[in-house]
């Protein structure tokens, strides 16, 4: 126990300053009223759904949760139902054997339902694009409100767009 | 040395894999499988093509790891009887390989009386119907429409108490799709049937509208925590096809990408494995360590997986003295804090009591089932294709294989261990004798032929990529093939008898890749 405790001391807190938002990257106005803000606060639940990624971009989102990026910090937690989330964080262009999965886990997330497309896959089909089994982007299957490119993002820039999609929206 | 088999005239194919090929009728494919089974041979792949326009019928193609390298059984399948010998008797992991070549091209495994043995689809759900086969080459990319018949029939378990627990395939955590139907009692597993296929989005197909310089790019996107290994594979499968030699410097660099590749997704695991044991201490501080290397990767090689750095022909990037001096002091930095943490984690009564004896596969277990990789050297097997039989510059680098024999969640944390560390000191090894000279060799020409195969050790197993020129700058076929098709299966007999709440831990102990499977 000691080397554990001593080791935490050593390495000390290493957790960076999040990103802004970027604007740029949203592709719907969401209506959020201010109430739900205020209710989310920095309380936000994430479920994440793989809809036929190459697993790039889920490293990066399990590097969201690494003492640098440290995600949770701020209150921003993945859960392990979409009926526990406000925010589906979709990767992928969508394989038609997960379309009927991507659309029950939507239609099961309740309202607000933001939906972030990450990678350039989620965002435009990237290079799988749309074929007998590919839906392509996640926008073909479910609204998206915001998308973020990179092949794969940044776990910043993955974190930028989920802060996009809640708190830009507070100025609608 | 050329293998002997079955008595059948092997040809050497060309390239840095040590492989063999050769045409067999149905009595010979099955002799030499046999005769390979029965020499402690395994499958390493298997995969159909449609070569109807040139041959007029389909191939298929078992590709077998026996003592000296790759040997590939190539038969011809008539389009009037697409039926071709099953092999899943002297090969279990060739089962799921065969219904997703029956899924793609329409060409059947059949048993002795005719029957098939699993005539249930594989890659196919309901997304394209049954007497649909997107891989022939009449059939369109887009598809033909209409959905196909999506139910599937489990394998039911009954008996007093026994009931089921039907799980994905969206799962609770950051993990790929798949589903997995446990039968239990109890807590206690009986059976798992494993249901994957869900990311399937038509690579095989979506490589035959590319070119070879183009599908590096697609490779490397088969399995994105294994890009450098599949970029490199599919590289070395097209330097074979256009007789390239890539420069010394190019061949050293990518041994180093791989290792790089290597050290940060066995750090990420070691850090979920810490985690799922309830010691988030171990997750943070692993993904720290993991994370700096991933910046290091950025800022010497412009990416933090490494993606499109290994190109045919070479590598597109380069170590510079400074990004040297800086990967050599993380080896140092990263190497101190390992073995902390390593005694951290050995000492650490809560993981021993999670790990040791959890989700065992057996060393008999592990060569029935033609386990590779991280899997099977837990599990007593020796193997590592940069060591036997070597690919350059791995000759020249002298890795050591790390091994255990328990085969269970220990073991494979203890492998991980030491497999970093020997990357450590190959890297170290690699940046000390780096060779001058060129990094990229232009390709020659590719003429259409057999198949150039490439045979790469990644982190989690061996990476092979099969790839055919169709003579005009074009891919007439490409098959990647990942380590999961073999782990997979061995995953549901590591769970058996374990209990349920232990199965986050056995699954991650093994890091099957969904994507790499599915294709």
């Amino acid at each position: 126990m000691h080397k554990i405790l001593l080791k935490i001391a050593q390495v000390g807190i290493r957790s960076e300053k999040p990103p802004g938002t970027d604007e740029a990257l949203r592709m719907r106005a969401t209506q959020l009223n201010g109430e739900v803000l205020r209710m989310l606060g920095r309380a936000l639940a994430i479920r994440h759904v793989d809809a036929g990624s190459c697993n790039g971009c889920e490293l990066e989102i399990h590097a969201l949760n690494n003492p640098y990026y440290n995600l949770e910090g701020l209150g921003i937690k993945f859960v392990a139902s979409p009926r526990h989330a406000d925010l589906l964080l979709v990767t992928g262009p969508v394989s038609r054997n997960m379309e009927e999965a991507l659309r029950r886990t939507y239609e099961a997330t309740p309202e607000p339902k933001l939906v972030v497309a990450v990678g350039d896959c989620g965002c435009d089909g990237g290079i799988f694009g749309e074929c007998y089994a590919s839906r392509g982007r996640i926008a073909n299957v479910i609204p998206v409100d915001v998308a973020v490119p990179g092949c794969p993002p940044t776990p910043t820039a993955i974190m930028q767009a989920i802060l996009t999609a809640v708190s830009a929206a507070a100025q609608r | 040395m050329t293998p002997a088999l079955a008595g059948l005239a092997l040809a050497p194919v060309p390239g840095a894999a040590r492989a063999w090929r050769t045409a067999v009728d149905a009595r010979q494919w099955r002799a030499g499988c046999e005769a390979a089974a029965a020499t402690g041979g395994r499958l390493a792949a298997l995969w159909a093509s449609d070569d109807r326009d040139r041959a007029g019928s389909f191939t298929v193609r078992a590709l077998l790891a026996v003592f000296e390298g790759l040997v590939c059984l190539e038969l011809a399948v008539p389009e009037a009887s697409p039926n071709y010998p099953e092999l899943s008797d002297l090969f279990p992991s060739a089962a799921r390989m065969q219904r997703a070549a029956a899924d793609l091209l329409g060409v059947r495994a059949v048993a002795p009386d005719g029957s098939v043995r699993d005539a249930r689809g594989w890659l196919r759900h309901g997304a394209w119907r049954a007497d649909h086969y997107p891989l022939r080459r009449d059939a369109p990319a887009a598809g033909a429409g209409g959905n196909g018949d999506g139910r599937y029939a489990f394998v039911p378990v009954s008996g007093d108490g026994v009931h089921e627990i039907p799980v994905g395939p969206v799962h609770a955590g950051i993990i790929e799709p798949g589903h997995f139907r446990f039968s239990i009692v109890g807590e206690r597993v009986l059976r798992l049937e494993e249901r994957l296929g869900y990311t399937h989005k038509g690579i095989e197909k979506r490589f035959e509208s590319m070119t070879l310089e183009q599908g590096a790019r697609l490779a490397g996107r088969v399995s994105g925590d294994s890009t450098v290994a599949y970029a490199w594979a599919y590289a070395m499968a097209l330097e074979a096809i256009t007789a390239t030699s890539p420069a010394p410097r190019a061949l050293h660099l990518r041994a180093l990408l791989l290792e790089r590749e290597r050290i940060a997704n066995h750090l990420g695991d070691l850090g979920y494995l810490g985690n799922d044991c309830g010691l988030a201490f171990g997750f943070v501080q692993f993904w720290r360590l993991k994370e700096d290397v991933l910046r290091l990767n950025a800022e010497a090689f412009g990416h933090r997986y490494l993606m499109d750095c290994i190109v045919p022909g070479g590598v597109a990037a380069d170590v510079t003295p400074p990004a040297a001096t800086a990967m050599l002091a993380e080896a140092d930095r990263l190497e101190a804090e390992l073995r902390e943490l390593r005694a951290i984690y050995y000492d650490h009564s809560g993981l021993q009591d999670r790990c040791i004896n959890c989700g065992r596969l057996q060393p008999r277990t592990a060569a029935l089932l033609g386990v590779v990789g991280l899997a099977a050297r837990a599990s007593g097997h020796a193997m590592d294709a940069r060591a036997f039989p070597g690919f350059a510059p791995y000759g020249q680098l002298e890795p050591r294989i790390a091994s255990h024999r328990n085969g269970d969640v220990a073991a494979r944390i203890v492998v991980r261990f030491e497999e970093i560390l020997e990357s450590l000191r190959l890297q170290r090894r690699i940046l000390e004798t780096l060779p001058g000279g060129g990094t990229r060799q232009p390709l020659g020409d590719a003429p259409a032929g057999a198949p150039g195969i490439g045979w790469v050790e990644g982190w989690r197993g061996e990476v092979i990529v099969a790839l055919e020129s169709d003579g005009r700058g074009g891919i007439r076929r490409c098959h990647p093939h990942d380590p999961s098709w073999q782990n997979w299966p061995a995953l549901e007999h590591a769970v058996i008898g374990n209990i349920v709440p232990d199965f986050p831990l056995i699954n991650k102990s093994f890091n099957l890749s969904y994507a790499g499977a599915d294709l």
